[in-house]
């Protein structure tokens, strides 16, 4: 017995080492970059897009605005082709060719973000560049790099999601003159739902908090980008560039920098939340209506 | 104690065996011909067979119950008159499903919409997860019926036909799932009679419930059976001397008999087929 309680205690102490490092990550972040934002004035800090530290002004609206462009881009390809390529796995394949292309596609996810961003450089930027014109280093080579990098994400969470539906749903469907499409779409997709929104929710989270392959490709210039052919800089870029010559209030405002992308991460997350709650509106006041009739 | 239940069994076979008297034998197919004609039919998964040149017939307004031991090709049977084996890449036929005369495997048919006249309820009641009111929507949505009154309509016919109506009415608007498991079961089969379809397929849809529940679907089958064709697969023996017309005895994938359901408990032709009834194996 008293082993047991030995050996409780320590796995308590582990699981509060992890807690314990994610609150001493969230307090250090926040006391320092907190005075900063309290000096400068929240407004003009998130809405002022002056950010020359080295003249006292931080205003990171470009790179908010680069942030959630770029972030934006990413999920309409990440979600597009990982959802895709979710259902046609999971309704469409025989079991034989999933079990060969879903390692595949979560090996992507082993490769190391400079590799996407190299690749991005040497064949993506280029191509952009002479197709479409601009500078090439940009929001949409940005977004297609961040997209590819989320996709082993969102397919496979989806596809876990998708193949968790109990196939007696399948079979009613289709029992009642439904196509497999229209089964996908009405029943199974509707059925995953949570898990797809949790897909996209990680995704989000990988893409808003890439650095180094957006980096690369993405121009990193102060200018508030008028289309997607414009290059940004993002909110993590920012911490990256230049943590390493900041001092003083500027090192100061890139803790600030922090601050603002843990509180857009936890907006983003609650939204996604909120919507996957919001959706199944119909079974929620279905039950509330039964919780009042008692 | 075991007197009284003693006395329940006995009391329970009697009232079998005057249902199985009383019952009249079923008329002849009408001149129409069969609602289902099964030719010499054998089908195999993976190259195993499963059901071996099965020749069967079904008439427009009867009740045939389908009995016999555990994997003896009645579900693959049932699968078969409505397709959905299909869904199996492993699964390959032979011989010819016939219902109006046209073929059903031909490869011109419209799998969807033979799947809306033939409907089928499974062993286990699973709902989708809506509301009661979208569960039986989605069939008649699919079918392209979008008038709202006539919706509620279905809905509401088909209800009653399940004699679910008066249990669910003020309920529609729950999910499916707040429903115990005969209602489910009635649910799943109200669901199915809103497609309008012809021909009924029931696989063993009363293995789970109570006899309250049960009985009820029972009262069920015996009402529409004057306008359905309809198929019921068990491995209860007693239900289908209560609510068929005719029975057909499966065994190993192979038709032992078929034949009025009198009988068929009462002076099977086979050999096999009274050991079964009677319990001796299975």
């Amino acid at each position: 017995m008293r082993k047991e309680k030995v050996i409780a205690g320590v796995l308590a102490a582990l699981a509060l080492t992890a807690i314990s490092a994610l609150a001493v990550i969230a307090s250090f972040i926040f006391k320092e970059g907190l005075p900063i934002i309290a000096k400068v004035g929240l407004a003009e800090f998130i809405f002022s897009g002056n950010w020359h530290p080295l003249d006292g002004e931080f205003g990171i609206l470009p790179m908010i605005v680069g942030s959630l462009a770029v972030t934006a881009g990413a999920m309409v390809i990440g979600v597009v082709f990982g959802l895709g390529c979710a259902v046609l796995l999971t309704q469409f394949c025989p079991p034989r060719i999933v079990s060969v292309i879903k390692p595949s596609i979560e090996l992507l996810a082993g490769i190391p973000s400079v590799v996407y961003g190299f690749m991005g450089v040497a064949i993506l930027v280029p191509l952009i560049r002479e197709h479409l014109g601009g500078p090439g280093l940009s929001v949409l080579a940005s977004s297609v790099v961040l997209g590819v990098m989320v996709l082993p994400t969102v397919t496979s969470i989806s596809v876990d999601a998708l193949q968790a539906v109990p196939r007696a749903y399948f079979e009613g469907s289709v029992a009642l003159g439904a196509t497999v499409w229209q089964t996908t779409h009405m029943v199974t997709l509707r059925a995953a739902r949570s898990g797809i929104v949790a897909a996209v929710i990680l995704g989000m989270g990988r893409a808003v908090g890439e650095t180094m392959a957006v980096i690369m490709v993405a121009g990193n210039t102060l200018d508030l980008p008028h289309s997607i052919l414009d290059p940004v800089r993002t909110l993590t870029s920012n911490i990256a560039l230049e943590m390493g010559y900041a001092a003083g209030d500027h090192r100061k405002a890139l803790f600030a920098t922090a601050v603002v992308l843990l509180a857009i991460i936890m907006v983003l997350n609650s939204i996604a939340l909120a919507v996957s709650r919001r959706l199944p509106a119909g079974r929620q006041a279905g039950r509330a209506a039964k919780a009042a009739a008692r | 104690m075991s007197g009284n239940s003693g006395d329940q069994v006995a009391r329970e076979e009697a009232r079998l065996a005057a249902a199985l008297r009383s019952r009249e034998p079923p008329p002849p197919c009408p001149a129409t011909g069969p609602k289902i004609a099964v030719e010499n039919f054998s089908a195999s998964f993976d190259g195993a067979a499963v059901l071996r040149g099965i020749t069967l017939e079904v008439c427009p307004r009867e009740r045939l119950a389908i009995i016999g031991p555990a994997s003896s090709g009645k579900t693959t049977f049932l699968r078969s008159l409505n397709r959905l084996n299909d869904l199996s890449p492993a699964f390959s036929m032979s011989g010819r499903i016939l219902i109006d005369g046209q073929d059903i495997y031909d490869p011109g048919v419209d799998v969807a919409a033979l799947r809306r006249r033939v409907g089928m309820v499974y062993a286990v009641p699973v709902p989708l997860p809506w509301t009661v009111y979208e569960n039986l929507a989605y069939g008649p949505r699919l079918a392209g019926v979008r008038d709202r009154a006539r919706l509620d309509a279905l809905v509401e016919s088909s209800l009653r036909s399940a004699f679910l109506w008066d249990e669910v009415k003020d309920r529609l608007r729950e999910p499916a799932t707040n429903l115990s498991g005969g209602q489910q079961q009635r649910l799943c089969l109200a669901r199915v009679l809103a497609l309008e379809p012809e021909v009924l397929l029931l696989d063993e849809p009363c293995s789970g419930l109570d006899p309250i529940s049960t009985a009820k679907i029972e009262d069920a089958l015996a009402d529409l059976r004057s306008r359905y064709a309809i198929v019921l697969v068990t491995n209860n023996t007693k239900q289908a001397a209560r609510a068929s017309e005719r029975t057909a005895f499966f065994l190993m994938g192979e038709l032992i008999e078929v034949g009025p359901t009198v009988q068929v408990f009462t002076n099977p032709a086979h050999r096999r087929t009274s050991d079964y009834i009677t319990g001796h194996f299975g």
